[in-house]
């Protein structure tokens, strides 16, 4: 083979690190829990209503002098950033008081402001988000990301023992709470497309984790005497391949994506970027330890002698 | 696992060849496809507005205005009843209720009655047959007085045709604008969503969708004070001066009694709008303005007054013109909105996405340079790690990206900027499942079975994975087509069938593929 990324049979001890990970994912998880109480998300005009006007100027744009000249129209909070080029600027400013007309009227008077000051301006893109649409879209992005969670609970335990799922589960929301991190600590525009991403995230280390517990349950069933770590260290081996072999190519895509792709899609990708590095990562040093934690095998295969029915009907013929 | 029957095969290669011809219209000029053969597909996928440019409204129908009109003149109808039964009493209008007081208790039975013969039937609306109930309510309470309140029903089916009839308007105006291919749909019980491709400017598709266009003809009172309007007259601004005009409440004349309205220009080429009374409107317009010679007649558009000319003398036509102190596009719009009619409440914009075409140009070009840079880079290392292997993977992967932009075209969905995103991830994801199997084929061999086992078990092994694997994200994307909108919905749907078609790849044409090479070549090793 041309290129061998992993070596062919490891053996690396992933159980004697679970102490370290824990103590890693556990500073992780409060650390963005703490940002985000603290410093907060980013919120898109997606979620808290708004809007935003996109523009491209003949020459390099002065960002300054624009958020003086729209400072006068007294919105409020106006945030005017470049975007992707020197030429291009993102002006965002929150809902106004008065509800969807209100915040209607000071976009018209924006962007009229803009057309008379900046000569040869183009608006390029504009978005208007009133309180309630903004208010329903959080809810259906909240509501999004908890069902499937809940769905994906409900399969995994369909198709495994308890214990995977709770484990899937605690991998998943690992991987939620540091995408949510990740934002905090970026303050990247938190828009709904990045509830897209975060339920990709959610599918994409749900997929990792149920190809080690496949593999997991394949031992168990294989191996019956070998102690629980040993085992599980065996099959987060097995998989090792796989796992990195996907991510990589996963990624490959992805960062063709953020370099070319254009900023519209920019922060998106990034979510996905870090979702697919949190996720490859939960599911080799979270999702398996878990197990252990959860007492695996002592309610499932040690009391039952013999073929376990509930392991036999998943097994494909 | 390794059992391809003749016609298995050709499921295989039909399948595929079908989804690939589906996504060939994608790569071919208008021209090219108007000469192609009629059976073939000439679906293209659609590009969503984020990509092709365009206006995005979301609008709601104002449903308390609805209620409040409806209450009133359920009022109205309750006095003319009251008024028919010469019941004295008094009437109001408090919140959402109607309460009545009748002068002579004697009389109260009689009122309540009266009342409760105004009630007609609706129906719900919800399914066939659905439970019809009374529009109104009628209860008599121990104070004397008589509550009116409209149903749930009512109220609901009231909103429910406002919606319909707004819908209609709605369509008539832009039509009336001439852009391409609107799309005008109701969406949730109260909204209607607008979107018009390729229109960058939507300030004037905004200001024709905001006007609610109630146009009404009153006379002027102009010997009364505007502060002080006696009653049956109300004061209104007029639009150019601002000055105050008192008027008769009653309106002599409304917008429905129109069949045309234009443009047009008067003597010092000012625009205007002309417009024509149809048969009814027209014989009154001529009593009025014969009744009224040299007095003011103002032409009020949704509470503002916007033109009160003097009548010189009787206009006999049916035709009229109103001169306001328009631009061109003024004049042009309000004929446009005179034309499609008044909307029955108002509409309010809740939310609008507006992209111009070069940002979309911009963006689909982005999306395909990072999809074939991707694909390549996928590729070649598919090849490096997998070698022949990699290779199959790497048809399967093409034929994956066909089979999608095929289905996608078929079905008429969009595509969004994170639809292309969801591709280009499809990407990455797709050769999963063949990564899987290979893995496998690899233990397979290292435990010493032969070429046919190793494949045979590699596939056995690797199926079941492959499928809680894919389910899972499947679910995702099926929750996230369910609570997404707008472009996140198009991630989800090219997400969602990207799944699919990587399955079908991965699982059926590399294993034929696979299964052919090894029936021709019967290797002794694997080359993986």
């Amino acid at each position: 083979m041309l290129l061998r990324l992993i070596p062919k049979d490891t053996h690396i001890p992933f159980m004697k690190m679970r102490n370290v990970a824990y103590a890693i994912s556990l500073v992780m998880v409060v650390a963005s829990v703490a940002l985000f109480f603290m410093r907060g998300l980013n919120l898109g005009i997606d979620f808290v209503g708004g809007s935003t006007i996109e523009i491209q100027t003949p020459e390099a744009a002065d960002v300054g002098k624009i958020r003086t000249m729209l400072g006068e129209l007294d919105l409020g909070d106006v945030s005017v950033q470049e975007f992707g080029a020197d030429t291009e600027v993102l002006i965002r400013f929150e809902e106004q008081e008065g509800g969807e007309e209100a915040q209607k009227a000071a976009q018209i008077r924006v962007e009229q402001k803009l057309q008379a000051d900046i000569p040869g301006v183009s608006i390029r893109s504009t978005s208007f988000i009133g309180p309630k649409v903004s208010s329903e879209l959080a809810r259906d992005g909240f509501l999004a990301v908890s069902l499937s969670v809940v769905a994906v609970l409900i399969y995994i335990w369909f198709r495994f023992e308890w214990q995977f799922g709770l484990g899937a589960v605690v991998a998943l929301v690992h991987d939620v709470f540091l995408t949510v991190g990740f934002f905090s600590i970026t303050q990247l525009d938190f828009n709904l497309s990045i509830i897209a991403a975060i339920l990709t995230i959610v599918g994409y280390s749900l997929n990792d984790t149920v190809v080690v517990y496949d593999r997991v349950r394949e031992n168990m069933r294989k191996f019956r005497k070998m102690p629980l770590p040993e085992l599980i260290d065996q099959s987060v081996n097995d998989t090792l391949s796989r796992t990195i072999m996907t991510s990589l190519t996963t990624l490959l895509a992805l960062a063709a994506l953020f370099f070319f792709g254009g900023t519209v899609i920019r922060g998106f990708t990034a979510a996905m970027i870090w979702g697919i590095v949190v996720g490859t990562y939960s599911s080799i040093f979270i999702a398996s330890p878990v197990l252990l934690l959860l007492n695996l095998r002592s309610t499932t295969f040690d009391e039952t002698d013999g073929d376990n029915p509930n392991v036999e009907s998943t097994s494909l013929s | 696992m390794l059992d391809f029957p003749p016609w298995k095969i050709a499921v295989v290669l039909l399948l595929s060849f079908v989804g690939l011809v589906a996504a060939v219209p994608n790569f071919l000029s208008d021209d090219q496809i108007e000469s192609l053969p009629g059976f073939l597909p000439d679906n293209r996928i659609t590009l969503g507005l984020d990509l092709q440019g365009g206006a995005h409204m979301l609008l709601e129908v104002d449903a308390d205005a609805i209620v409040s009109e409806r209450l009133a003149n359920l009022e109205a109808e309750i006095r003319e009843a009251l008024r028919d039964k010469r019941i004295l009493g008094t009437i109001e209008t408090r919140g959402d209720r109607v309460y009545v007081r009748v002068r002579d208790e004697s009389q109260r039975s009689a009122a309540l009655e009266a009342v409760r013969d105004l009630a007609t039937p609706v129906t719900d609306g919800v399914g066939l047959g659905g439970a019809l109930s009374r529009n109104i309510e009628v209860a008599s309470q121990g104070d004397g007085q008589i509550v009116v309140a409209m149903t749930e029903a009512a109220i609901r089916a009231r909103i429910s045709g406002a919606v319909d009839q707004s819908l209609e308007i709605v369509r008539r105006r832009i039509d009336e604008m001439g852009t391409r291919e609107p799309t005008i749909q109701r969406q949730g019980a109260d909204r209607i969503l607008v979107q018009v491709p390729g229109l960058q400017d939507s300030q004037q598709l905004r200001s024709l969708l905001e006007t609610t266009a109630k146009l009404t003809f009153h006379m002027v009172n102009a010997a009364a004070d505007p502060n002080r309007p006696p009653p049956g007259f109300m004061a209104l601004p007029s639009v150019d001066t601002g000055e105050m005009l008192v008027l008769e409440r009653r309106a002599r004349l409304t917008g429905e009694n129109l069949v045309d309205a234009s443009v047009g220009f008067d003597e010092s080429s000012r625009p205007v709008v002309n417009f024509r009374f149809d048969s009814t409107g027209g014989r009154r317009f001529a009593d009025i303005t014969r009744e009224n010679v040299n007095r003011r007649f103002a032409i009020v558009l949704d509470d503002e007054i916007i033109s009160a000319p003097n009548i010189q003398e009787p206009i006999l036509g049916g035709a009229g013109r109103i001169f306001g102190n328009f631009t061109m596009e003024g004049a042009n719009n309000l004929a446009i909105l005179l034309r499609a009619g008044a909307l029955p409440a108002p509409l309010t914009i809740m939310e609008e996405r507006t992209v111009g075409p070069d940002l979309g140009q911009d963006s689909i070009e982005a999306g395909e340079i990072a999809g074939i840079l991707g694909l390549a880079a996928v590729v070649v290392f598919m090849l490096l790690v997998y070698g022949l292997f990699g290779a199959v993977a790497n048809i399967a992967l093409l034929v994956n990206i066909g089979l999608l932009m095929g289905a996608l075209s078929v079905l008429g969905a969009t595509l969004t900027l994170p639809g292309i995103a969801g591709i280009v991830l499809t990407v990455g994801m797709a050769v999963d499942a063949n990564v899987l199997v290979f893995e496998r084929i690899k233990e397979e061999v290292a435990d010493g079975r032969g070429p046919l086992r190793a494949i045979e078990a590699g596939y056995q092994q690797a199926l079941s994975t492959i499928l809680d694997a894919n389910i899972t994200t499947f679910i995702a994307a099926f929750l996230l087509f369910q609570f997404g909108s707008g472009p996140v919905r198009g991630f989800a749907v090219t997400l969602g069938i990207g799944i699919l078609t990587s399955m079908f790849t991965a699982l059926m044409l590399t294993r034929l593929i696979l299964v052919l090479w090894l029936r021709r070549r019967r290797p002794q090793r694997l080359p993986i």
